[in-house]
């Protein structure tokens, strides 16, 4: 055989030895060993890595659920994405029994959109609401309002916010909420909270927080809450879910029956709930208590 | 619905210098013209037409690219395509075929600049990237210089090549060279932009005086490279020619006041500016004293070029107050 | 006269001084003076009247409040009609004292004569006691309590006092035209604030536009030994003290630190009027000349205006009003001034212009990517990467921000003017600033 073909593949047969074996034997005495658990665990979770379960990403949620449950105790871990259900096979795989709770979904608790409050100052700069949010009280004049630029939008990863070309408002479509809480994040005014979906799917809840008096709450926007006690004195007599906070009205999602009377009860449509409380007349029967 | 009487909010400053991002690209073409003006008169209807499709095809592939491929605003205002499509054309000989031309602008828009994300993004001079894809692509075209003043004002004459003064000093020595003042006017041969080395300088010096550029890059460069060639012209003379000859010929003027102090693909700061020109004048020395080629102006620019990012990161900028005493 | 300059940075915006041999006028009262309860650095001011009172000018209606706070008093006689929130320069809505006015009557602890007495027996504490009880802040812009900074805690000590006559801003001219229309006042008042501080030695930097003004106060500075006049270079921005101590002492405040740092107490020569006025005369804070400026007036100047006039009532007042092509208006210098939402926006302590632009003057396309020029990097005066500050915050990485000293950033906008792409580099590191601060605080806590 030709020497330089000889003197060639032996070389390189002979590198490539060496460096198979390096890398096995490096393998072998640096391999890093994973609870396999970990692996199962991370498989039954959704995948998304959004964080909202408040671990980095599925695997981190993996692994503190494991070391929890060597500790004997799996309480506290919820997936928003995954929900009850992820909930319950993990719990099962683990010989727990699940805590169920109660789905949720992402709410803006404003009203002021464009026909609501009108723009009154113009600004130029970085659209963007936490930069706008540092200047000034906002183009509507509310302080406490949306600003409309749209940073929860960005924010979402799962195409579940939309700004409203008529209002200008973010618009949360709940079938595509998973309750990350990026929105409720990216919100300087924080006016997106995560709130209980509720029984079928029902909900009231105040869209406004405006903490100043209702005057002048008023005079910027028609959708305020002017903090006029309506709601809490009806509710009182139902379930006792209303409280004036700092002028706002606020309505406790733990007591709240879902049965928009203060809906309609509030002057200038603070409340808004997310179902039609006429079924029967296919239409909202008071000035804001239809659908979002 | 606002009124028209409302007042505008925005945050200071309130007012800004004029010198803004499309007037610094037109102090470039205006510092270019003398260059131009060079071409066309050292190479007739030629230089014209490379040059004036080099600008087509640059402006136009990134308006293309920018509305059908990015789907972004299309920013073509800003002159920054303009810019490119003169300093390619002035890279490259004047009997350059149009579809290799077309080629190269594709590849220095395109790929160079909108692969990054646009202006501002790239790391690399995509004039630069462009002629040097095209010598590898079309390397006889891309070494086919035409001798000046042959009265080449017919379109489609046949243009006389010849060899420039580098390939001369590459093949024969260094004795076989003519007058230094012909390398100085332009009467040479060589890419479109770079023979005339007056018409260069009146160009820097313009840049210098509307505060486009500083001096510190052309310079540093410039210096870098005149120290290195002399060091060796002194150690012997009858191997390497003398720096002049060096600072005449090839496209190293046209690199250190146009194409090394391109703001996008310089460092940030004035300390990594000098660092990055003296770098790049000694590699253009290196590779024309002793690299397969015989330019090295374009190679040391684009090798500093990927420098850069280490340069901005490195080199500390001077703080005021020296500790921090927050909580 | 030297020259000196602080050495990093800095840029040269047209200076547009139009209002410079303006004497300054006083103007009336305004008809309803709007007194805002936060016209300093610090909290906000406590009300101490309510609806239905009867105020008289000087009339104590606000108390300071903890240790970084001021005084207010009434710039007005008459009645307080309301106490309300209202927008002030925050942008934002805080409370304001209404006062409807009725004649011009002071309080009889207040001396309405201006000659200067050249005698000062007061101590250096009772000096600072007068200061602060007559709610007397700083008058560059940012209207910090001024009795604090003579407050030095035990561990520091100042050996110069630097009066701040710089004015770098454009358009601005009240300080040129005080330092030519009250000179021996201002230099009785720098002599008070020697003697709060304790300190023998004072320097006066003025910028060399001003050229009559150093002049002047250079030939009344002959009969006050340790008081010296200095002419600085003219680069924007040379009035920022940090810089002002750089070119007149050659000393650096480090990171986070304080001009008592590097033993300086520094005072806008404006403050040493109003000490002047207070301590000599027992007057308060009650009124500041504000520079009117704009293409489109038909009187700019200087006018002496009361706190609390807005802007609508002070062109009025002027014989003026607000040129038809106005886009906007601005409180304050145009580098550092703050644009308002309406002309019923009053004026404050801290209010040293306002400024009308035309629709031609605020014209700006959209920003253009950076090209990474570094002429950002060249003019900060505080030797940042504002290019790099700018990314880090609006990506939100406070982390690294701070890392990169966004906290010594002295918003001085220089920057932005440089930047040829029009970014918006001072709008993200402000919010950056303020991002990091809170985390800052929430740190301090733990």
């Amino acid at each position: 055989m030709n020497p330089v073909v000889l003197i060639s593949v032996l070389a390189l047969g002979i590198t490539a030895a060496v460096a198979g074996i390096a890398l096995y034997v490096i393998s072998r005495t640096f391999h890093v060993v994973e609870d396999a658990r970990v692996d199962e665990i991370e498989n039954l979770l959704p995948g998304i890595n959004c964080g909202a379960c408040g671990y980095p990403g599925c695997r981190g949620c993996a692994e503190a659920i494991i070391t929890a449950a060597d500790d004997g105790d799996i309480t506290g871990f919820f997936c928003p994405p995954g929900g009850n259900e992820v909930m319950g096979k993990i719990a099962r795989k683990l010989g727990y029994q699940a805590q169920r709770q109660m789905p949720t979904t992402a709410v803006l608790l404003c009203n002021g959109g464009m026909d609501k409050a009108p723009v009154k100052y113009r600004y130029r700069g970085p659209e963007k609401c936490f930069i706008s949010h540092e200047l000034f009280l906002g183009p509507a004049g509310c302080a406490y309002g949306c600003l409309g630029y749209g940073d929860c939008v960005q924010a979402c990863d799962f195409d579940a916010i939309k700004i409203d070309p008529k209002t200008g408002l973010p618009v949360i479509l709940e079938d595509h909420c998973v309750s990350c809480g990026a929105c409720v994040k990216a919100c300087p005014r924080n006016l997106i909270v995560i709130l209980p979906r509720g029984g079928q799917n029902q909900r009231v809840w105040v869209a406004c927080q405006n903490r100043e008096k209702g005057a002048i709450a008023i005079k910027n926007c028609k959708a305020a809450c002017i903090a006029c006690n309506k709601c809490v004195k009806i509710c009182d007599q139902i379930a006792q879910a209303v409280s004036i906070q700092n002028n706002v009205a606020v309505i406790d999602q733990e007591r709240c029956t879902r049965c928009g009377t203060c809906v309609g009860e509030c002057p200038t449509g603070a409340i808004l709930a997310n179902f039609s409380l006429f079924e029967e007349l296919g239409e909202p029967a008071l000035k804001d208590g239809g659908k979002q | 619905m606002t009124t028209r009487s409302s007042l505008l909010i925005t945050f200071p400053p309130h007012i800004r210098d004029p010198q803004s991002t499309p007037r610094i690209m037109l102090g470039v073409v205006v510092a270019l013209l003398p260059a131009l003006a060079g071409a066309v008169y050292y190479f007739g209807i030629h230089a014209v037409r490379v040059t004036f499709f080099s600008v087509l095809f640059c402006v136009g592939l990134e308006a293309l690219i920018q509305k059908y491929l990015m789907k972004t605003r299309v920013t073509i205002t800003d002159g920054s395509a303009l810019v490119t499509g003169l300093l390619l054309a002035f890279n490259l000989p004047a009997t350059i075929p149009l579809w290799q031309l077309l080629v190269g602008a594709v590849v220095a828009i395109g790929i160079t600049k909108h692969s990054f994300g646009g202006l501002g993004r790239n790391p690399f001079n995509p004039a630069l990237v462009g002629r040097a894809f095209m010598l590898a692509s079309f390397p006889v075209q891309m070494t086919t210089w035409p001798i000046p003043m042959q009265n080449l004002w017919q379109a489609g004459a046949d243009a006389v090549t010849g060899a420039t003064p580098l390939g001369k000093l590459a093949e024969q020595g260094v004795d076989q060279v003519p007058e230094y003042l012909q390398f100085f006017l332009g009467n040479v041969g060589g890419c479109l932009g770079e023979t005339s080395v007056l018409a260069i300088l009146i160009g820097g010096f313009y840049l210098l005086s509307k505060k486009i550029i500083t001096w510190h890059i052309p310079v540093m460069y410039l210096a870098s490279f005149t120290l290195f060639t002399g060091i060796f012209h002194l150690v012997n003379p009858s191997s390497y020619a003398d720096p002049l000859f060096h600072l005449l010929t090839g496209g190293v003027m046209l690199a250190a006041w146009f194409m090394a102090t391109d703001l996008v693909t310089s460092p940030v700061s004035r300390r990594g500016q000098v660092i990055f020109a003296l770098s790049a004048g000694f590699l253009c020395g290196l590779i024309r004293l002793f690299g397969a080629y015989p330019e090295g102006a374009s190679y040391s620019i684009l090798i500093m070029n990927a420098f850069v990012p280490l340069i901005d990161k490195l080199i500390p900028v001077r703080k005021f107050g020296k500790e921090i005493r927050y909580g | 006269m030297r020259r000196d300059t602080f050495p990093l940075g800095g840029v040269h915006p047209p200076q547009r001084k139009y209002t410079a041999d303006r004497p300054i006028i006083a103007l009336d009262p305004p008809a309803e003076a709007v007194v805002f309860m936060n016209q300093h650095l610090g909290a906000p001011a406590q009300p101490l009247v309510q609806k239905g009172d009867q105020v008289r000018v000087g009339t104590l209606i606000g108390r300071s409040r903890g240790f970084i706070s001021a005084n207010i008093h009434s710039p007005v006689s008459g009645k307080v009609i309301k106490i309300e929130p209202r927008i002030d320069i925050s942008g934002y809505r805080r409370t304001a004292v209404v006062i409807e006015t009725q004649g011009d009557d002071w309080e009889d602890s207040v001396d309405l004569d201006d000659t200067p007495t050249r005698k000062i027996s007061f101590t250096p504490d009772k000096i600072i006691k007068t200061i602060e009880s007559l709610g007397v802040v700083g008058m560059g812009g940012a209207a910090f309590p001024s009795h604090i900074k003579y407050m030095l805690p035990e561990n520091k000590k100042a050996d110069t006092l630097i009066v701040n006559g710089v004015e770098c801003e454009p358009y601005l001219t009240a300080d040129h035209r005080l330092m030519l229309e009250k000179p021996d006042q201002i230099m009785q008042g720098i002599e008070v604030m020697k003697k709060a501080g304790r300190i023998s030695y004072a320097l006066v930097g003025i910028e060399a536009n001003k050229p009559d003004a150093i002049d002047l106060l250079a030939e009344k500075a002959k009969f006050y030994p340790g008081t010296e006049i200095r002419s600085l270079r003219v680069k924007y921005p040379q009035g920022a003290e940090k810089q002002l101590i750089k070119a007149l002492l050659n000393r650096e405040i480090p990171g986070g630190g304080l001009p008592m740092d590097v033993g300086c107490i520094v005072n806008n020569i404006g403050t040493a009027y109003a000490i002047y006025q207070a301590v000599v005369h027992h007057r308060p804070l009650v009124d500041r000349v504000v520079t009117l400026a704009g293409s489109g007036l038909k009187n700019p100047g200087n006018y002496r205006v009361r706190v609390g006039t807005s802007v609508r009532e002070m062109l009025n007042l002027a014989g003026d009003q607000m040129p038809p092509d106005t886009e906007k208006v601005i409180m304050g210098g145009p580098m550092t001034g703050k644009a308002i939402l309406d002309l019923g926006m009053p004026v404050s302590k801290g209010t040293s212009g306002i400024l009308f632009q035309n629709r031609r003057e605020c014209s700006s396309g959209p920003s253009l990517n950076c090209i990474r020029c570094g002429r950002c990097i060249a003019v900060c005066p505080m030797g940042l990467r504002p290019y790099l500050l700018e990314k880090l915050c609006r990506m939100k990485n406070f982390q690294r921000a701070e890392q990169e000293r966004v906290m010594d950033c002295i918003e001085c906008g220089s920057c932005a003017y440089g930047c040829p792409s029009g970014i918006p580099l001072v709008e993200y590191i402000k919010y950056g600033k303020n991002r990091v601060l809170e985390i800052m605080k929430k740190r301090r806590e733990k």
